[in-house]
């Protein structure tokens, strides 16, 4: 049987995925792309739960989905706007490594 | 739900997750990205939320995926050359991942909630795009209208970006 624990665990793990992405990968695209992951991680356990938690009716909580189409419509605006930076960028500096982008370090 | 698609899926998008991370050549990393999202729309299928899952297919693993490649190929990125790993940084990255997991792992081992098995619905298959679509434009409908702006924002940003000359 199924449990809640297992659909946890497994976003969880993909978040996890995600986050070791962003803090290993040094090309700017991949981190983008980890930074989804992450966010589908957060998704994942969001429907698992709308789906645990059963309403008087006997339906999935439904307001569980409703973030997730939120999140999914943002997630969609920011990668939108973070390519055109990195396509800005790439035209300024004609790289994408992020340690070739060092100005505003200490 | 039955156990054999969940750890099915769940294996497929594990993999092709870790194929985004280690994949040296971006093109790969992209691909490997789509079928990940694919896994994790039919994972949301087994939870019963059939508009998220196509959704999540049409958003992600169509519009999101096809800008990705697009960019990649615009800007001719190749798999990027082999350089001198700081292994300091390297080490601490994977440390912070992994420590990060266990915690994760430790606090769902200590919910009571999460080994119980998910309830059966009363009533099978539920006309979801409905009840979903009655909260977003009741409940919702400030929210709602405000993700709109953010799109419209969003677009006139990329539009200002991607002018030749920024003033």
């Amino acid at each position: 049987m199924v449990t809640l624990g297992d659909y946890l665990v497994v976003s969880g793990l993909l978040f996890t995925i995600g986050f070791a992405g962003v803090l290993l990968r040094r090309n700017i695209i991949i981190i983008f792309m980890s930074l989804e992951l992450m966010l589908n991680g957060a998704n994942l356990s969001l429907v698992a739960f709308s789906r645990f938690r059963l309403d008087s009716l006997g339906q999935p909580n439904y307001h569980g989905q409703v973030f997730v189409f939120f999140i999914i419509t943002v997630a969609a605006a920011e990668v939108a706007v973070g390519l055109a930076i990195i396509v800005a960028l790439y035209r300024a500096r004609r790289t994408t490594h992020v340690e070739d982008i060092n100005t505003l370090k200490f | 739900m039955s156990p054999f698609f969940f750890w099915l899926f769940s294996a497929l998008m594990l993999i092709f997750g870790a194929a985004v991370v280690v994949n040296r050549n971006p093109v790969a990393s992209a691909l490997s990205l789509v079928v990940c999202f694919i896994g994790l729309a039919a994972l949301f299928i087994t939870l019963d939320a059939f508009f998220i899952g196509i959704i999540q297919v049409l958003v992600y693993a169509g519009a999101v995926m096809v800008l990705f490649l697009f960019i990649i190929m615009l800007l001719d990125l190749r798999a990027e050359e082999r350089r001198r790993i700081n292994f300091l940084a390297f080490a601490g990255g994977a440390a912070v991942a992994v420590i990060f997991f266990f915690q994760l792992y430790a606090v769902i081992n200590h919910l009571a909630i999460a080994r119980l098995p998910f309830p059966a619905l009363p009533h099978a298959p539920t006309d979801d795009v409905h009840s979903v679509g009655l909260l977003l434009f009741g409940n919702y409908n400030l929210p709602f209208q405000v993700i709109g702006v953010l799109i419209l924002v969003a677009t006139i940003g990329v539009i200002v970006l991607s002018k030749r000359e920024l003033r």
